[in-house]
């Protein structure tokens, strides 16, 4: 029972990390200068990658989707079917496992060299609550960035999707856009973008556990980032279950 | 426990240990203001945690520390942060943030401790950076700067809030004679015009002599020498009078 000891300690640890950055959110200062400067790190940077990659995906889903629907004469839907799953599921859940391992990583590692190379201590030394700099910033940082760049992730997905189209079937841009929303509801596309500040919170808190409390020196880094990624990621997908059931309680309308 | 007006720096019996290793044990000394302590000890005897508990980063398992008039052990976060605003830390690598400028480094503390104007603190910036010599260098970052850079540059952001106790962990660690020298006087300056109580952890004999006022001498976890150089060198303890010898 050694491996349940270490999972509740962890819990434990990780729990109180967490609570204590939603304490500190609303305790000055506010850190303007730094939640800029890690935006840019994990919202701009991060673009291309969820652009490329959206792209990609809508290109690759409808190659897959299209034979089985023209085959059952469904073929209009195809634009639906698209928004719906990148709305809904594709762009959150895609988003957030690609900043987890663009951005979560690099907050673990940095973290933890940071700490390994006493830069933490620097900081405190100079009567700077480390915490509120490097941690708060950070999680702040994804929690803003996440949701944006889901809507970059599904709007390059649908416009894949209509490459994809296009080229079998010649439709026009407007007729896709047109079949793709008609049976869109706010609430497939508000609640699904919303729950992705929290799975920003989960790569920010996590990522930050892993780099800020790492004692490991070197080998610290390597670790802090590799946990970062795997445990964001894990705790994204069951996040995403338990905010699935949280969506459809909400809005009824939503559930498919 | 009565602390003199004039005393900066007070260990009561302060132990401490990671796990089952102990580092410290029932230390005890004191500092007048202005003085030079250099702590020496063979490595892992305990010198750089000792500085790290006057500026808690480290808490003690037992015993009390005082700095001038505050106990600290027993100090809430926030007023340790005051306590911390008198302390300068000249970490054995430098510690400087390396995704921050030579400039953003010292400027950070001002900007953020302090209510200066921007033309006041490039101006306080510019000219701290003149005593270390690193006037022309603000622009780069940490990494483009050599050993002896760095810990000049580590020193410039201690020196930066103008702290009345320094703390400087193996200031002359990894540098040739010449620039350790260098180190050196910085210290012997420091002290001179601004009175600073300095704590130098050094392994560096000869530097210690040259910035020295008091030595104290680790060994495993016990402080087994306090005093001038003569008082060490008369010391019972062999490992103290060979550790402040120069030969």
């Amino acid at each position: 029972m050694c491996w349940l000891n270490k999972l509740i300690e962890f819990v434990g640890k990780v729990s109180q990390f967490g609570s204590r950055v939603i304490a500190d959110l609303f305790r000055p200062p506010f850190e303007a200068g730094q939640i800029a400067r890690q935006l840019a790190e994990a919202g701009s940077k991060s673009l291309p990658l969820v652009v490329a990659s959206g792209f990609a995906l809508g290109t690759v889903m409808t190659l897959h989707t299209r034979s089985t629907l023209v085959t059952f004469g469904a073929g209009a839907l195809i634009p639906t079917v698209q928004a719906l799953a990148f709305f809904v599921e594709i762009g959150p859940l895609v988003a957030a496992l690609l900043l987890a391992g663009r951005v979560g990583s690099g907050i673990g590692a940095v973290l933890a060299n940071m700490r390994a190379t006493e830069q933490i201590d620097g900081i405190e030394s100079l009567s700077i609550d480390s915490f509120k700099f490097l941690v708060i910033p950070r999680v702040v940082a994804c929690v803003l960035a996440l949701p944006l760049l889901t809507l970059f992730m599904d709007f390059s997905g649908l416009l894949g999707g209509y490459l994809s189209e296009f080229l079998a079937s010649r439709i026009s841009f407007h007729l896709y856009v047109t079949r793709a929303f008609q049976d869109l509801e706010w609430s497939n596309f508000i609640a699904p973008t919303i729950k992705t500040t929290v799975f920003g919170f989960i790569i920010g808190t996590v990522s930050s556990f892993f780099g800020y409390t790492t004692n490991e020196g070197a080998h610290g880094v390597g670790k802090a980032a590799t946990n970062s990624v795997v445990v964001s990621s894990l705790l994204i997908i069951l996040a995403d279950v338990i905010l699935i059931k949280c969506i459809f309680f909400a809005f009824p309308d939503s559930a498919l | 426990m009565n602390v003199e007006p004039r005393t900066a720096v007070v260990f009561d019996r302060v132990s401490k240990a990671f796990g089952p290793k102990q580092v410290l044990r029932d230390v005890s000394f004191e500092l007048p203001a202005g003085e030079t302590l250099c702590i020496l000890g063979r490595s892992g005897t305990g010198k750089s945690v000792t500085l790290k508990l006057l500026i808690s980063l480290l808490k003690p398992d037992q015993g009390k520390i005082w700095i001038e008039k505050d106990e600290i052990t027993s100090l809430k976060e926030a007023d340790i942060s005051k306590v911390r605003r008198k302390m300068g830390f000249l970490f054995q690598d430098a510690a400087l943030f390396d995704s921050y400028t030579l400039y953003e480094n010292l400027a950070l503390p001002l900007r953020r401790l302090t209510d200066k104007r921007q033309e006041e603190i490039d101006s306080i910036v510019d000219s701290v950076l003149g005593q270390v010599g690193l006037a022309t260098d603000k622009a780069k970052m940490p990494a483009a700067l050599s050993g002896g850079m760095r810990k000049r540059a580590g020193l410039a952001r201690a020196l930066v809030l103008e702290p009345q106790i320094l703390l400087a962990d193996e200031p002359s660690s990894g540098l040739d004679r010449i620039t350790a020298s260098e180190i050196d006087e910085l210290l012997l300056r420091q002290k001179a015009e601004h009175q600073t109580t300095i704590i130098v952890v050094t392994h560096d004999v000869h530097g210690a002599r040259r910035v020295g006022d008091r030595f104290a001498v680790f060994d495993k976890g016990d402080l087994i020498a306090f005093g001038t150089s003569s008082d060490i060198e008369r010391s019972p303890h062999e490992t103290a009078r060979k550790l402040i010898s120069e030969h």
